[in-house]
C-alpha cells in the first residue's frame, strides 16, 4: 500500500469540482418536479388506454355524439385563467404581500371550482343519459382519464385552501414558500395536462 | 410431453433452435465460468505466487474484447431469432400431405372443445387428427385466457375471448400425444389436459363420419347448457355438430362468455367476501 | 355497518391458515408484551418508529424484508411439498388454497421481500457513500417505509380474514375481474399494492434527488461509488415504471368496484391492454431489483479483492444502458399472444441486447478479481456464487428471448426456474452479501463468519437441487401453477425439487441462527474501527454505527474510492487537516409516517370489505395527518458544535488506538 491509489479518472483535464449539496429550495423543487414527471407518466397510461379503447363503444354513443365543445372551451378558459391567477399568487408570495396573495389564491380557487362544476355537471348529464362509464370501454376510459384530472384538480383545491390557511397563520416562512413553489408547479402542470386532455379526448374524440 | 421428442415439423424446428441457441451460449458461458472459478482460486489471499496488481483497473483492449464477446453472440442469436420468428410464425400455414383439416378450438372452464366444421363433429378433451395433414387451428376462449399447447407438436398460443388466434401444426407420426393448457385459468386448471390421437388418413375419415352419425347434438343451446358453466367433465364426449356457425358465435360473443363461479351459499360467500356489487 | 365483513371471514374450518395465523398472532402479542413490560416502548417510539434517520429507516426496511422472506418461503415450502406428493392425488392443498399460496408467494417475494430489501440497503448506504447527512426528504422517507409496511400487513391479514387472490402474482383479466374472481382476494392484492406502490414511488423520488443533488464537495458523478450509480439507475426506473403499475391496478379496481370495462370480456374491454401495461411496469421492475444487487457486488468484489473496480466508466455506461433498454423489452413476456413475427422478433432482439451490458459487468467483476488478493469472507462467497449462478440464469433468459424457443417454454417450469435463477442468484444473493457486508456498519459488530458460510453453502447447493429439476420438468412439458398432475415423468423431478427446498430452508435457518448467535456474542464480534473489511468508500470512514449526523465534517473528495485515498494519505504520514467543528442541524423525528400508514391500513381494509364510512374516515385521517405535519413550527434541531466535537474525537481516538496497535491501517 505504498502507492497512492489514485486512478486516472479523478485527474481529467479541466474538471469542475462538485461544490457540495444543493440548497433546500433547489432540492425541494427538483424532487417535486420528479414527482410531477411520474404523475405525467401515470396520466400517459390513461391516455394510452383511451387511445386503445376509443373505438370500443359497444354499440353505444360515440364521442362525437356526446361531447359539447362549448363547455370544454369554458373549462379551458377557466383553467388557463386560474393558472394566471396562481402565477399572480406566486409573485405576491415572492414579495410577501399577504393581501394580494390571498386574493389571487381565492381567484384561482374560484376558477378551479368553476372548472370542476362544469365537469361534474357534464359527468352527471352523461350518466343520466345512459352514457356512464359502465356503458362501454370507451366511456370507461373517458371517465377515468378526465375524472383523474378532475380528482387532481380537487386535491389541488384542497391543497390551495391549506396553503391559504398556512400563509395566513404563519406568514411567508421559508418552508411555506417552498411548499407554495410546489403547489404552483402542481397547478400549472394540471393545466398542461388539461391541454392534452381536451386535445386528445374532446377534439380528436369528436372527430372519430 | 417431452419437447425434446418432437412429433411434427414445427416442434422439431423449435427444438433445433433451442438446442443450437443453448450450444452457442454455452460456448461463451462455460469458459467464463471456468475463468471465474480459476481466478477466484488463483488470486486467493493465501497464494503468494499470484501477482498482486493493486492499481490495475483499466485496459482498453480488454474493454473491447469484453464488449465484443456478448455483442457478437447476440448478433448471431438475433439472426436466429429473426429468421426463426418468421419461419415459425404460428399464423403461417404448414404444408403437408392430404387435405388440410380445420379445427376450431374453444377453451372453457375447465375443458377443451374441439370443433371440426368441415366434418360436422365436435369433441371434448380429445383431438383426433390425420397424420401428415396440415392442421389449421383457430382458437378462442369462452371465458378467461388459456393457452393451447401440445408439447410434441409445438408452439403454445393464447386463447382469448372475443378474439381468434391462428395456429398451424402438423403431426408426422401415428400415435397418441398429450396436450394441456399452458396458462393458469382458475380452480379447475390442472384438469385441462386433452388427448391427441394421430391416426392414418383413412382412419380419420372413418372416425369423423362415425362421430357425425352417432354423436350427441351440439348447437348453441346444448353448448350453453352442457359446456359453458364451470365444470370438469368426466367423459370425453363426442358431438355431432349441428350448428356450423357455433365457433363464430362464440368468438364474436354472440353467445356471451361463460359465467364465473357459482358460490355454494351465503356462508361461503361470506367466508370469501364475495362481492355483492351490482 | 361492516360492509361485506362478517365473522365467517375467519377461516375456522381451514387448519393451515388458522394455525399459521394463530402462531403469528401469538408471536406478535408475545413480542409486544415483552416490549411494553420491559419498558422498551418509549425507546422504540422515539428512536425507531418516529425516526426520519435514513440509517434507521434502512434497517427497518431490511427487517421487514427478512420477516416477509420467512412468510414467502413458507408458501414455497407448502407449494413444493404439495407438488412432491400430488402425483395422481389431490395432495394436502385443494386448488382454492394452492392457488392463493402461489399468488401470495410471488406477490410477497417481489413486493415485500426483494423491494424492501434493496430499498433498505440503498437507504442505509447511499447517504454515507455520498458523504452527506441524510436523504433529500427524510420525513417522506419514513412515510414511504410505513406505507410499504401497510401493504405487507394487508396481504398477511388476508390469511386470517377473508382470502387472498387466486390469480397468480400478476392478476391477468378476465380471471381477475369480478365475474371470475368474485371474492375479496383480488381486492386485498389490489389495495395492498396501490398503497405500498405510493411508498415505493416516494423512495424513488427521494433517492434520485439525493444522488443527483446531495453529494459532498468534490464528489463528481464519476467519483461516486458504483453502488450509488446503480441506485440512481434503479430509482430512475422506479419513478418511471411504478406510475404504470398504479394506473393499471387502478383500472382493474375501477372495473371491479364501479363496473367499468377496461379489461372485461364484455362491452369492449381489452385484456391484451392489461398485459402490455402490466409488463411495461413488470420488466423494469426486475431491473429495479437486480441493479442494486449488481452495485452491491461491485462494492464487495472490489473490497475483498483489494483492488479498485475494473472498468468503472464501462460499468457506469453498462448500468445506464440497462436502465434505458429495460423499457424496450416488455413484450417478451407474451410472445405467445400472436402479435406477429416482426413484433416478436424485434422485442426478442431487444431482450438479447440487454444481455450485452450485463455480460460486460460480469467480465469487469472477473477482471477486478484478476490481480487481486481475494479474501473469501461470506460476502465474497455470495459474490462468486452469484457470478456463476447469474450467468446460467442469463443464459436461460436469452434462450427464452428467442421467440420460437419461447413457443415451447412459455409459462413452463423452465420459465419458473429461469426467473428464480436470476432473482435468487442475482437479487437474493446480492442482498444477503450486502446485509452481511454492511451489518457491522449498522450495528457495530460483525455477523458470525462460520454460520454465514454454512448458510451460504446450504443456500447455494439448495438452489441448484431445487431449480435444476424444474428446468428438466419444463423440458418435459410441465406448466406452472398446477395444483396436481398425472404425468409420471414429472414426478421424480418434483420430489428432487422438494429435497432442494429442504436444503434452502436449512440455509435460511442458518441465516437466522447466524443473526441470533451474533447478537448473543456481539462483544466478541465488535467492530471498533468502523472499517472491518479494509474497504474503499466513505461509509467506512465513519464509526460503527455512525453518529446520527454521519460525518462531523462532510469530507472533501478528490478521487474515486475516496476513503481508500484518505487511508493512503494517512499511511503516508500526511498531516490530517485541522477540523473546525460547526453545529449541525438535523431533521426532527416525526410520527407522520406511522400515523399516515395507520390511516392507510384502515382505508385499505375498509375498501376491501366495502365499509364505506370507514373509508371516508381513513382518508380524512390521512389528510388531517398531513395538515398537522405541515403545521409544525420547527422541523430541525441543532446539535451544538461541542457535542459534535466530543462524539467525533471519541471515534477518532478509538480508531487511532487500533491503528497504532495493529501497526498499519
Amino acid at each position: 500500500m505504498s502507492m497512492v491509489a489514485v486512478t486516472a479518472h479523478g485527474h481529467s483535464l479541466g474538471i469542475v469540482e462538485h461544490p457540495g449539496p444543493a440548497s433546500k429550495r433547489i432540492i425541494t423543487g427538483y424532487g417535486f418536479w420528479i414527482f410531477l414527471l411520474s404523475d405525467i407518466i401515470m396520466f400517459s397510461c390513461f391516455f394510452a388506454a383511451f387511445a386503445v379503447l376509443m373505438g370500443q363503444t359497444a354499440g353505444g354513443p360515440t364521442g362525437a355524439q356526446l361531447f359539447e365543445l362549448r363547455n370544454v372551451a369554458i373549462e379551458t378558459i377557466a383553467l388557463l385563467l386560474s393558472s394566471f391567477a396562481c402565477g399572480m399568487a406566486s409573485i405576491a408570495a415572492d414579495v410577501r404581500n399577504q393581501f394580494w396573495f390571498q386574493v389571487a389564491m381565492v381567484v384561482t380557487a374560484v376558477l378551479g371550482l368553476a372548472f370542476l362544476t362544469i365537469e361534474f355537471r357534464e359527468f352527471a348529464s352523461l350518466i343520466a343519459r345512459g352514457a356512464g362509464p359502465t356503458r362501454s370501454a370507451f366511456l370507461s376510459a373517458f371517465f377515468t382519464l378526465v375524472g383523474c384530472h378532475g380528482l387532481h384538480v380537487s386535491a389541488g383545491i384542497l391543497w390551495l385552501f391549506t396553503m391559504m390557511a398556512q400563509v395566513y397563520a404563519k406568514g411567508f416562512r421559508a418552508d411555506i414558500q417552498r411548499r407554495m413553489l410546489c403547489f404552483a408547479l402542481f397547478w400549472h402542470a394540471l393545466d398542461i395536462i388539461w391541454v392534452a386532455v381536451f386535445s386528445v379526448v374532446y377534439l380528436l374524440g369528436s372527430m372519430a | 410431453m417431452n419437447i425434446l421428442d418432437p412429433q411434427g415439423p414445427i416442434a422439431a424446428a423449435e427444438k433445433t433452435i433451442l438446442i443450437d441457441s443453448i450450444g452457442i451460449m454455452l460456448a461463451i458461458v462455460v469458459p467464463t465460468i471456468v475463468a471465474i472459478l480459476a481466478f477466484a482460486f488463483w488470486f486467493r489471499h493465501s497464494n503468494s505466487r499470484a501477482q498482486y496488481l493493486p492499481n490495475w483497473a483499466y485496459s482498453g483492449r480488454l474493454e473491447l474484447v469484453v464488449w465484443s464477446i456478448p455483442t457478437l453472440t447476440i448478433i448471431l442469436l438475433g439472426g436466429v431469432a429473426w429468421i426463426g420468428s418468421h419461419e415459425l410464425d404460428p399464423a403461417r400455414p404448414v404444408e403437408g400431405t392430404g387435405p388440410p383439416i380445420t379445427v376450431q378450438v374453444v377453451s372453457l372452464d375447465w375443458k377443451w372443445l374441439f370443433i371440426y366444421p368441415d366434418q360436422r363433429v365436435a369433441t371434448v378433451n380429445s383431438l383426433t387428427v390425420p397424420v401428415g395433414s396440415p392442421l389449421n387451428l383457430r382458437l378462442t376462449s369462452a371465458s378467461v385466457m388459456n393457452a393451447f399447447f401440445i408439447p410434441q407438436l409445438g408452439t403454445i398460443l393464447y386463447t382469448m375471448n372475443g378474439m381468434v388466434t391462428r395456429l398451424h401444426l402438423r403431426a408426422d407420426e401415428v400415435g397418441d400425444l398429450q396436450g394441456l393448457s399452458a396458462h393458469f385459468s382458475g380452480d379447475g386448471f390442472p384438469e385441462m389436459l386433452f388427448d391427441v390421437h394421430v391416426v392414418s388418413q383413412p382412419a380419420f375419415g372413418d372416425w369423423a363420419s362415425n362421430a357425425a352419425r352417432t354423436g350427441r347434438p351440439l348447437n348453441a343451446d346444448t353448448y350453453k347448457s352442457e359446456l359453458l358453466k364451470q365444470s370438469v367433465p368426466k367423459d370425453k364426449t363426442v358431438y355431432h355438430l349441428e350448428d356450423p356457425e357455433l365457433f363464430q358465435s362464440i368468438a364474436s360473443q354472440r353467445i356471451p362468455p361463460g359465467p364465473g363461479p357459482q358460490l355454494q351459499g351465503p356462508k361461503e360467500a361470506a367466508n370469501t367476501g364475495a362481492s355483492d356489487v351490482r | 355497518m361492516f360492509g361485506k365483513l362478517t365473522l365467517d371471514a375467519i377461516p375456522l374450518s381451514q387448519p393451515i391458515p388458522l394455525i399459521a395465523g394463530g402462531v403469528v398472532l401469538v408471536a406478535i402479542l408475545a413480542v409486544l408484551a415483552w416490549v411494553v413490560i420491559a419498558g422498551h416502548l418509549p425507546y422504540l417510539w422515539k428512536e425507531w418508529i418516529t425516526s426520519v434517520d435514513h440509517k434507521r429507516i434502512g434497517v427497518m426496511y431490511t427487517l421487514l424484508a427478512m420477516v416477509m422472506l420467512l412468510r414467502g418461503g413458507s408458501d414455497a415450502i407448502l407449494m413444493r411439498g404439495q407438488l412432491a406428493i400430488a402425483y395422481q392425488s389431490q395432495g394436502f392443498l385443494p386448488p382454492e388454497h394452492y392457488n392463493q399460496i402461489f399468488s401470495a408467494h410471488g406477490t410477497i417475494m417481489i413486493f415485500f421481500v426483494a423491494m424492501p430489501f434493496v430499498i433498505g440497503l440503498m437507504n442505509f448506504v447511499v447517504p454515507l457513500q455520498l458523504g452527506v447527512r441524510d436523504v433529500a426528504f427524510p420525513t417522506l422517507n419514513s412515510v414511504g417505509f410505513w406505507l410499504t409496511a401497510t401493504g405487507a400487513l394487508l396481504v398477511n391479514i388476508s390469511l386470517v380474514v377473508g382470502e387472498f387472490a387466486r390469480t397468480g402474482w400478476l392478476p391477468y383479466p378476465p380471471l381477475s375481474e369480478l365475474t371470475y374472481s368474485p371474492t375479496v382476494g383480488v381486492d386485498y392484492y389490489l389495495w395492498s399494492l396501490e398503497i405500498s406502490g405510493v411508498g415505493t414511488l416516494v423512495a424513488g423520488i427521494n433517492l434520485v434527488t439525493t444522488v443527483l443533488k446531495i453529494r459532498t464537495k468534490g464528489m463528481n458523478y464519476l467519483r461516486m461509488p458504483m453502488f450509488c450509480w446503480t441506485t440512481l439507475a434503479s430509482n430512475l426506473l422506479i419513478i418511471t415504471a411504478f406510475p404504470i403499475l398504479t394506473a393499471t391496478l387502478a383500472m382493474l379496481i375501477l372495473d371491479r368496484y364501479l363496473g367499468f370495462h377496461f379489461f372485461t370480456n364484455e362491452a369492449g374491454g381489452n385484456l391484451m391492454m392489461f398485459m402490455n401495461l402490466i409488463w411495461a411496469w413488470g420488466h423494469p421492475e426486475v431491473y429495479i431489483l437486480v441493479l442494486p444487487a449488481f452495485g452491491i457486488f461491485s462494492e464487495v468484489v472490489s473490497t475483498f479483492s483489494g483492488k479498485p473496480l475494473f472498468g468503472y466508466r464501462s460499468m457506469v455506461l453498462a448500468t445506464m444502458a440497462i436502465c434505458v433498454i429495460s423499457f424496450m423489452v416488455w413484450l417478451h413476456h407474451f410472445f405467445t399472444m400472436g402479435a406477429g413475427p416482426n413484433v416478436n422478433a424485434i422485442f426478442g432482439i431487444a431482450s438479447m441486447i440487454i444481455a450485452v451490458p450485463t455480460g460486460v459487468k460480469i467480465y469487469n467483476w472477473l477482471f477486478t478479481m484478476y490481480g487481486g488478493r481475494i479474501r473469501f469472507t461470506t460476502p465474497m462467497l455470495w459474490a462468486v456464487g452469484f457470478m456463476v449462478t447469474f450467468i446460467l440464469g442469463g443464459l436461460t433468459g436469452v434462450l427464452v428471448a428467442v421467440p420460437p424457443a419461447d413457443f415451447l417454454l412459455h409459462n413452463s417450469l423452465f420459465l419458473v426456474a429461469h426467473f428464480h435463477n436470476v432473482i435468487i442468484g442475482g437479487v437474493l444473493f446480492g442482498v444477503f452479501a450486502g446485509y452481511i457486508y454492511w451489518f457491522p456498519k449498522a450495528f457495530g459488530f460483525r455477523l458470525h463468519e462460520g454460520l454465514g458460510k454454512i448458510a451460504f453453502w446450504f443456500n447455494f447447493i439448495g438452489f441448484y437441487v431445487t431449480f435444476v429439476p424444474l428446468y428438466a420438468a419444463g423440458m418435459l412439458g410441465m406448466t406452472r401453477r398446477m395444483q396436481h398432475y398425472d404425468i409420471y415423468e414429472w414426478r421424480s423431478w418434483m420430489i428432487a425439487a422438494g429435497v432442494g427446498t429442504a436444503l434452502l430452508s436449512i440455509g435460511v435457518l442458518f441465516q437466522v441462527a447466524q443473526l441470533v448467535v451474533s447478537i448473543l456474542r456481539r462483544d466478541e464480534l465488535r467492530d471498533y474501527t468502523g472499517d472491518p473489511w479494509d474497504a474503499r468508500s466513505l461509509e467506512w470512514s465513519t464509526a460503527s454505527p455512525p453518529p446520527v449526523f454521519n460525518f462531523a465534517v462532510m469530507p472533501e473528495v478528490k478521487t474515486e474510492d475516496a476513503y481508500w485515498e484518505m487511508k493512503a494519505k494517512a499511511a503516508h504520514g500526511e498531516p490530517q487537516p485541522e477540523i473546525h467543528y460547526q453545529p449541525i442541524e438535523m431533521p426532527r423525528n416525526s410520527p407522520t409516517g406511522f400515523v399516515c400508514a395507520f390511516f392507510a391500513t384502515i382505508t385499505g381494509f375498509s375498501l376491501i370489505w366495502h365499509i364505506w364510512w370507514l373509508v371516508i374516515a381513513g382518508v380524512i385521517g390521512a389528510f388531517v395527518t398531513f395538515v398537522v405535519f405541515a403545521w409544525r413550527d420547527s422541523d430541525e434541531y441543532e446539535i451544538p458544535a461541542a457535542e459534535v466535537e466530543r462524539v467525533d474525537r471519541e471515534n477518532i481516538a478509538e480508531r487511532r488506538s487500533l491503528v497504532t496497535a495493529a501497526g498499519s491501517v
